[in-house]
């Protein structure tokens, strides 16, 4: 539908569940990784399972590639083991009473290969995710996000044409989800065809998707760059969601100096290295004048965009860094908030998130 | 510190003493059985002729009814737990029937249909001379109608029991449904197919009405080893006792170690 | 209360009737001298339970029924089954009050448990070829159950009518392989009602009682074997006086006539 080419997914989706209908057009070009993003309950399993192959749609059609996988127009359906779509689960699935390796070659397997052929192939995908320690161990054995890398080598190592993760890190605990996102980030360039990434948690979206798809109630409320979704979001969900201001730099002595420009003062003055910094939207404040008080965080910039979402507005800032502020809607008129005033931005270094990216 | 110590450990004597009245009733006439064992000339009553023959009829015969229940139980398991198919609510009565007859009717029965004026039996017999009342493929026949329905309703409940996510993730990954059957739900399954075996072969060990029924009793053809007690009350009650301890202690064994998988509900980790 | 009242009643019974002369005192089996049945009504009333071979079956169902007509106010109920195995549950202590066995060497079991004292040959039998009423392989005497091929059903080797089984085929000089040891002689018979055998070896009066579901191929005197049944009260008795009425109604003229006409001999 809009030309993605040789190797992604086109799927126009139309399904009826009792009382909640689906209805999303996805499009995914190969090399791309393009979040779902949305509520419980949004829709986003069964837009899953209907990509996967789990259930069939009611209406529309599914193409990987220029293979119709599902149309019920024609009267096709290809089921899962056909599809050669790879899929790393929300709890992983690894087969318990199987090894590391054994569940990794698992795929390649069932495609026909002899043993020795599969734990071969494998093993290219077990050491590029790092398992090679952990070949002989079962699933029982391993730590979250040991499991998670051992599903995505499961699922990458039949070779498939499009990749699908269900909300990949939200099984892990807070401390390692940084770790293995930031893994995921890497391992996700590296694959070549398209990737649809499943989530609620729009940090997701933010790191490893290059676009995002919103997805409430069944229906598509918003799509684009995670920047384009931020600066205009069209649904109080959406601005909620997609709210934060994720900022990459480089850590050094308590300052982070940010790759987009501009320097932010961390709450730890520990950290060191390349690290992501993240600014809720409610905890910028805008001001007329250079603010006094304690914050240390203070810097100039001029209005982008201003966009009322629900009883909120959403202003969006170029400076060194730009951000999104939100704000009331008295703050905007006593600020006299126009496209391209001056402002000043302050906010506090306690305000600031700061992790290793 | 002490109030917590009792609240944990003591049970409350409401529900203390009805239970050590279900244990006493339980374990009194084990201890009567025992109790009354010949001890004394119990190897030599049991390595008579009489005895070694029902033993081994006993150990072979219930062996192949639980590997025949194996071979086409689990088939119709799987059917019942997966496939929609017309008159699966009556075939699923029907696996229960033996459950809740009578052995002495399901006996009755079988010679009904097996024997020599049997519904099928009659033709086996003018076909091709085959006969199955007073032989051990009889006795086989006997014990598989009594005990595969353990085999079945066990391997079925452990099918409806397994998540069918695993078997999504196999299909995801290219798996057809054979071979997700071998490689993913058999070893999930595993723990429930041997619990289920292990029921099958002491129910068919202990089967008695419905042998002596439809094999009737001879020794070294037909007579089993709860047939030899049986026929041991008559003359030789010393014998009957010995014979009955050899079937207790294969029970216990059976239940001890089906212990942990018969508590353990649904065992797929 | 009603139940304890009554046992007093038996206790006083008994006392009173052991002071009489009861009839077939003398523990060695010899001619029944017939009695009436009003001799001993003194005090037969409540309930006894009979343990009796299988084969008495059909008579001494007969029997219980005429008895509780004749005496009103008794109940006799009846534990069939194969005589071994009922003089086991007796010497084990089963609540029995008269035991009507097939053969002297169960109800010796009994007696030298010290569980009855004063028996009484109160019946004989003889045995009988049972066949299947139709179809089944051709047999017409003892001979024919030793061919190949032939399927023949008898009790098993502990219970009276296997003992005499094998008697009568050793007797005769038969070799004969069965397929089933039987546990009484009513499972025999059901075996050759299905037609699942051959033949059965069976006594006469259960051919009789099977009127026209079998087919009974007699056995000539001179090749046959007997057996005598003895009767007699159990000492632990909780109504001994009903039980001896009981013993004593076998042995009357009308008792004999129901075992007479199902196809006893009198001893």
């Amino acid at each position: 539908m809009t030309g993605v080419g040789a190797a992604g997914i086109d799927a126009t989706i139309g399904m009826d569940r009792g009382e909640f209908t689906l209805e999303v057009s996805l499009a995914v070009a190969p090399g791309e990784v393009v979040a779902v993003l949305g509520p419980n309950g949004a829709g986003k399993s069964t837009l899953l399972r209907a990509l996967v192959g789990l259930t069939p749609i009611d209406r529309g059609s599914i193409r990987l590639g220029d293979v119709l996988v599902d149309d019920p127009a024609e009267d096709v359906l290809m089921e899962p083991a056909k599809r050669r779509i790879g899929v790393v689960f929300q709890e992983y699935r690894l087969f318990p009473h199987l090894t590391v390796a054994d569940n990794v070659a698992f795929g390649l397997r069932s495609g026909g290969a002899s043993k020795q052929v599969a734990r071969s192939d494998s093993q290219e995908w077990i050491h590029r995710l790092d398992l090679a320690a952990l070949s002989s161990r079962k699933p029982g054995e391993l730590s979250g996000g040991q499991a998670q890398r051992v599903a995505l080598a499961r699922a990458l190592a039949t070779n498939p044409r499009a990749l699908l993760l269900d909300e990949p890190l939200s099984a892990l605990d807070i401390a390692t989800r940084q770790d293995v996102r930031t893994q995921l980030t890497h391992h996700l360039r590296h694959f070549t065809g398209p990737t649809v990434l499943v989530t609620h948690d729009p940090l997701d979206a933010l790191v490893l998707a290059d676009r995002v798809v919103v997805l409430e109630g069944g229906r598509v409320t918003q799509e684009g760059t995670t920047h384009e979704v931020a600066q205009r979001p069209s649904t109080p969900y959406v601005a909620s969601v997609m709210g934060l201001n994720l900022l990459r730099g480089k850590a050094l002595a308590g300052i982070v100096h940010l790759d987009a420009g501009g320097e932010l003062q961390a709450p730890d003055a520990s950290m060191a290295g390349p690290v992501l910094v993240a600014v809720r939207p409610t905890s910028i404040s805008l001001h007329e004048h250079r603010p006094e008080g304690s914050a240390r965080n203070v810097w100039q910039g001029s209005v982008d965009t201003i966009q009322p979402v629900g009883d909120r507005v959403r202003v969006s800032v170029s400076g060194a860094p730009s951000v999104v502020v939100d704000v009331t809607r008295n703050a905007v008129n006593e600020l006299g908030l126009a496209a391209g005033h001056a402002v000043w931005l302050s906010t506090k270094a306690t305000e600031l998130e700061v992790y290793p990216g | 510190m002490s109030r917590r110590r009792r609240t944990a450990t003591s049970p409350p004597w409401p529900v203390a003493l009805p239970a050590v009245l279900a244990l006493a009733f339980l374990a009194l006439p084990v201890m009567g059985l025992l109790v009354r064992t010949p001890w004394g000339h119990l190897v030599e009553i049991l390595t008579s002729k009489t005895s070694l023959d029902a033993l081994r009829l006993s150990l072979e015969t219930s062996l192949f009814a639980t590997v025949i229940a194996f071979l086409v139980g689990v088939p119709l398991a799987w059917m019942l737990a997966r496939s929609e198919f017309v008159g699966r609510r009556l075939a699923r009565a029907l696996v229960t029937v033996p459950l809740v007859l009578p052995p002495v009717v399901g006996g009755i029965a079988l010679l009904l249909a097996f024997g020599r004026r049997g519904l099928v039996g009659q033709y086996l017999d003018a076909c091709c001379g085959v006969t199955l009342p007073f032989t051990t493929p009889g006795v086989v026949v006997a014990e598989t109608f009594v005990a595969m329905p353990f085999l079945i309703i066990t391997v079925e409940g452990a099918l409806r029991g397994l998540d069918a996510k695993l078997e999504d993730a196999a299909a995801t990954l290219g798996a057809g449904r054979w071979t997700i059957f071998r490689r993913v739900t058999l070893p999930l399954i595993g723990p429930s197919l041997v619990a289920g075996a292990v029921l099958t072969f002491a129910r068919a060990l202990g089967e008695f009405g419905a042998t002596i029924t439809f094999a009737g009793n001879l020794p070294g053809v037909t007579q089993t080893l709860p047939l030899a007690v049986y026929v041991g009350l008559e003359g030789d009650l010393d014998q009957a006792i010995a014979l009955s301890l050899v079937l207790l202690l294969v029970s216990i064994a059976v239940l001890v170690g089906l212990r942990d998988r018969w508590l353990r509900t649904g065992s797929v980790s | 209360m009603r139940r304890s009242a009554a046992i007093l009643a038996v206790v006083a019974a008994v006392s009173l009737t052991a002071c009489s002369s009861s009839t077939g005192g003398a523990p060695t089996s010899s001619a029944p001298a017939p009695s009436s049945s009003t001799a001993s009504s003194m005090a037969a009333s409540g309930s006894i339970t009979v343990f009796a071979a299988s084969s008495l079956k059909g008579a001494f169902t007969d029997i219980g029924t005429a008895f509780q007509q004749a005496y009103p106010g008794t109940t006799v109920t009846f534990n069939f089954g194969p005589s071994s195995g009922l003089a086991t549950q007796i010497t084990q202590g089963a609540p029995a009050d008269v035991f009507a066995s097939a053969s002297k060497k169960t109800m010796e079991t009994v007696t030298t448990a010290g569980d009855a004292t004063n028996t009484e040959v109160f019946a004989t039998n003889t045995m009988e070829i049972a066949t299947p009423a139709s179809g089944g392989a051709s047999v017409t005497s003892l001979a024919d159950l030793s061919k190949p091929g032939i399927k023949v059903a008898v009790c098993q080797k502990d219970v009276p009518c296997g003992v005499a089984a094998q008697t009568l085929f050793d007797q005769n000089k038969v070799t004969v392989t069965p397929s089933t040891e039987e546990v009484d002689v009513k499972a025999v018979l059901s075996k050759v009602e299905l037609g699942e055998v051959d033949a059965g070896i069976v006594y006469v009066t259960d051919v009789k009682a099977a009127a026209d579901k079998v087919k009974g191929i007699e056995i000539p005197a001179a090749q046959n074997v007997e057996t005598r049944y003895p009767i007699a009260p159990i000492t632990k008795s909780q109504n001994s006086a009903t039980a001896q009425a009981f013993v004593d109604f076998v042995l009357s003229r009308a008792g004999q006539t129901i075992l007479v006409n199902a196809g006893f001999a009198q001893p």
